[in-house]
């Protein structure tokens, strides 16, 4: 396993008490491998993925668990350290590629510097690699594109841009939050094919969060479903997506638009996830779960198997 | 008689240098043409939806409708009583100083209908309770209730949706998306739907024009489009759209990207993009025809 994160608890002490934003979250990644992380807003996705990198806003802070990357802890170390850590092994995306990148310096000083920053080499060999870095992720005539400032591309080609940037430095781990939302399908269709095959050629594991489920279907082998900052479901992506198990996956899954020849109803499940001040006991879907039961309102559900996947449901509980 | 139409509706903006590099560098206006000849009629109770990428020309086509642009060329007629707009952004189109209350009854003061702001607010799913709290109690999607509302106090035959569900998410959305439904049926409501998500647009259109670079390239039934789409900028929209069914299988990355609008291409604008252009698609401007705009289905090419 590349990542793994166990129990992970991250609280944001205010005034008024403190707001647990997300609570046992446990997950792991393989070399290779595609994790998809799904959820509405406020559900704990990007926060996560924060978590892992350190770069929660303070007050923010872990309170507990552990996140190791290749079996070594790092929710522990220095500051100095994570930094260092953060660019050289963990490789970061995030939605807006004009704000993550610099207006004032070119794309290829961006990336050189980036490069020099994390691995020892000369002028010459890190301009190389950044061109070299610009062809694999499919910018056309990168030469002449090298000289350009952010502002000269569209919103394609800057995520283009930021993805050269993540995998600067060869990641072991790729965090992309929300890669493609902001982009028209067209262009989605191909950053995500770019993201399969960084995985795939590189052995890198790609934690994918996203809101977007048909994204997951098309990136991930394996998805969790974040609901309340807990995972309420984790499994392959075909299980998930054919045979939800937690009642909110069923009710997620139904509720996404297709494409169909006829105007219809959608499947909708009433009401909205609690706010952080004021997640119920026992299960935090159960006031919107239409198979709620007594077990459901006192006691919290830990993900338990359920078929090939697991789910924090009670229904799947042996009786 | 239609209740809205279009009739060659084209819209041109100045993005000319300032006048003194102008005179200097002696250099003409220089013109964008954001929509370009478009013509469309909507019938009474139905919805038509408008889809397209960003910078298609979409919106500006909603906001030459309401009249918040007035056309460069062409005529929009409106046999209706009145029309109503509703916004992407709940957060941006809601007054942060004013009560729910406020904010629904100002259509009905301004334009003295006899609505009742209990029964709008219970009409989209709020209770009359929520009148007396201010925007930011609420959340995206209960803020769009309140911009429906609002759209529906002015007691409006007509609504024109620009994005009204892109900014929220999936579960809401179907909430909204249902809520539209209803109202219609209940009221008869027109709409104009405007969405970049053909998911969407496929489950609440009954009829759909796909835009591209300015000019709708595609107009048909709902249940014809996204059947059997024609026009080559439809299928690869289509195929684009990810598709829950096919986890873990790919999907063909369509190549290249939107024209930009200041140096459209010659002939037709998806030419270049285009696995069936030829040289008459890269010389002459294909005319919507048939309800498609594109020559090899013109000569049954495709």
């Amino acid at each position: 396993m590349i990542l793994e994160v166990r129990d992970l608890k991250v609280e944001f002490p205010t005034r008024r008490g403190s707001l647990t934003a997300l609570d046992g979250v446990s997950f792991s990644i393989a070399p290779s491998e595609v994790l998809g992380v799904v959820g509405e807003s406020g559900a704990g996705k990007s926060i996560t993925g924060m978590a892992i990198m350190r770069l929660l806003e303070p007050p923010g802070r872990i309170t507990a668990g552990e996140v190791s990357l290749e079996g070594r802890r790092i929710d522990n170390l220095p500051h100095e350290e994570m930094r260092k850590l953060r660019g050289r092994k963990i490789g970061v995306i995030f939605q807006d590629s004009l704000t993550s990148l610099n207006p004032l310096y070119t794309i290829g000083r961006q990336l050189e510097e980036t490069i020099r920053t994390h691995l020892p080499l000369s002028h010459d060999e890190a301009r190389r690699r950044a061109l070299s870095l610009l062809k694999e992720v499919g910018i056309p005539a990168a030469q002449t594109r090298y000289d350009h400032y952010p502002h000269q591309f569209s919103g394609g080609m800057r995520q283009r841009v930021v993805i050269a940037l993540a995998l600067a430095a060869e990641p072991k781990l790729l965090i992309a939050d929300e890669p493609t939302t902001a982009l028209d399908v067209s262009i989605q269709a191909q950053i995500i094919a770019l993201l399969k095959r960084v995985a795939r050629d590189r052995g890198a594991a790609v934690m994918l969060i996203t809101h977007d489920m048909g994204v997951i279907a098309e990136t991930a082998q394996r998805v969790a479903v974040m609901y309340s900052g807990r995972i309420i479901e984790i499994g392959a992506v075909e299980d998930v997506i054919h045979a939800p198990k937690h009642p909110y996956t069923v009710g997620l899954m139904g509720s996404i638009p297709r494409i169909s020849a006829r105007k219809q109803r959608l499947v909708q499940i009433e009401g909205s996830m609690p706010r952080l001040n004021a997640i119920p006991p026992g299960c935090p879907f159960n006031p919107r779960c239409p198979h709620r039961f007594d077990r459901c309102v006192s006691e919290r559900p830990d993900l338990i198997p359920a078929g090939t996947s697991r789910a924090a449901c009670w229904l799947h509980a042996a009786a | 008689m239609p209740l809205l139409e279009l009739d060659a509706v084209s819209r041109d903006f100045d993005v000319s240098r300032p006048w003194l590099n102008r005179v200097i560098e002696r250099e003409p206006r220089r013109y964008l043409r954001a929509v370009d000849r478009v013509s469309f009629s909507v019938e009474r109770g139905e919805t038509l939806a408008l889809v397209g990428e960003s910078g298609c020309g979409k919106s500006t086509v909603a906001r030459l409708i309401v009249g918040l642009y007035h056309p460069t060329e062409g005529r929009v007629a409106f046999a209706g009583r009145r029309m109503q707009m509703i916004f992407q952004d709940p957060y941006a189109s809601l007054n942060p100083r004013w009560r729910v209350r406020d904010i629904v009854a100002e259509p009905i003061r301004f334009l003295g209908t006899s609505q009742n702001v209990d029964q709008l607010l219970r009409q989209v799913g709020l209770s009359p309770e929520d009148g007396e709290k201010y925007p930011h109690e609420f959340s995206g999607g209960q803020r769009q209730r309140i911009s429906i509302a609002r759209a529906l106090a002015g007691e409006p035959d007509f609504l024109v949706c620009d994005e009204p569900t892109s900014a929220l998410d999936v579960s809401v959305q179907a909430q909204i998306l249902n809520l539209m439904l209803d109202l219609q049926a209940r009221l008869g409501l027109t709409y104009l739907f405007i969405s970049h998500n053909l998911a969407v647009v496929s489950q609440v259109a009954d009829r759909v024009g796909v835009m591209y670079a300015g000019r709708i390239v595609e107009l048909a039934r709902s249940a014809e489009l996204f059947s059997r789409p024609r026009h080559p900028y439809t299928r690869m929209l289509l195929d684009a759209v990810p598709d829950l069914s096919k986890a873990g299988r790919a999907r063909i990355a369509v190549a290249g990207e939107v024209p930009n609008p200041l140096s459209l291409p010659p002939g037709c604008a998806f030419n270049p993009r285009c696995p069936y252009a030829n040289e008459r698609c890269r010389a002459e401007t294909p005319a919507l025809d048939d309800g498609v705009a594109c020559h090899a289905v013109h000569e049954k090419r495709i």
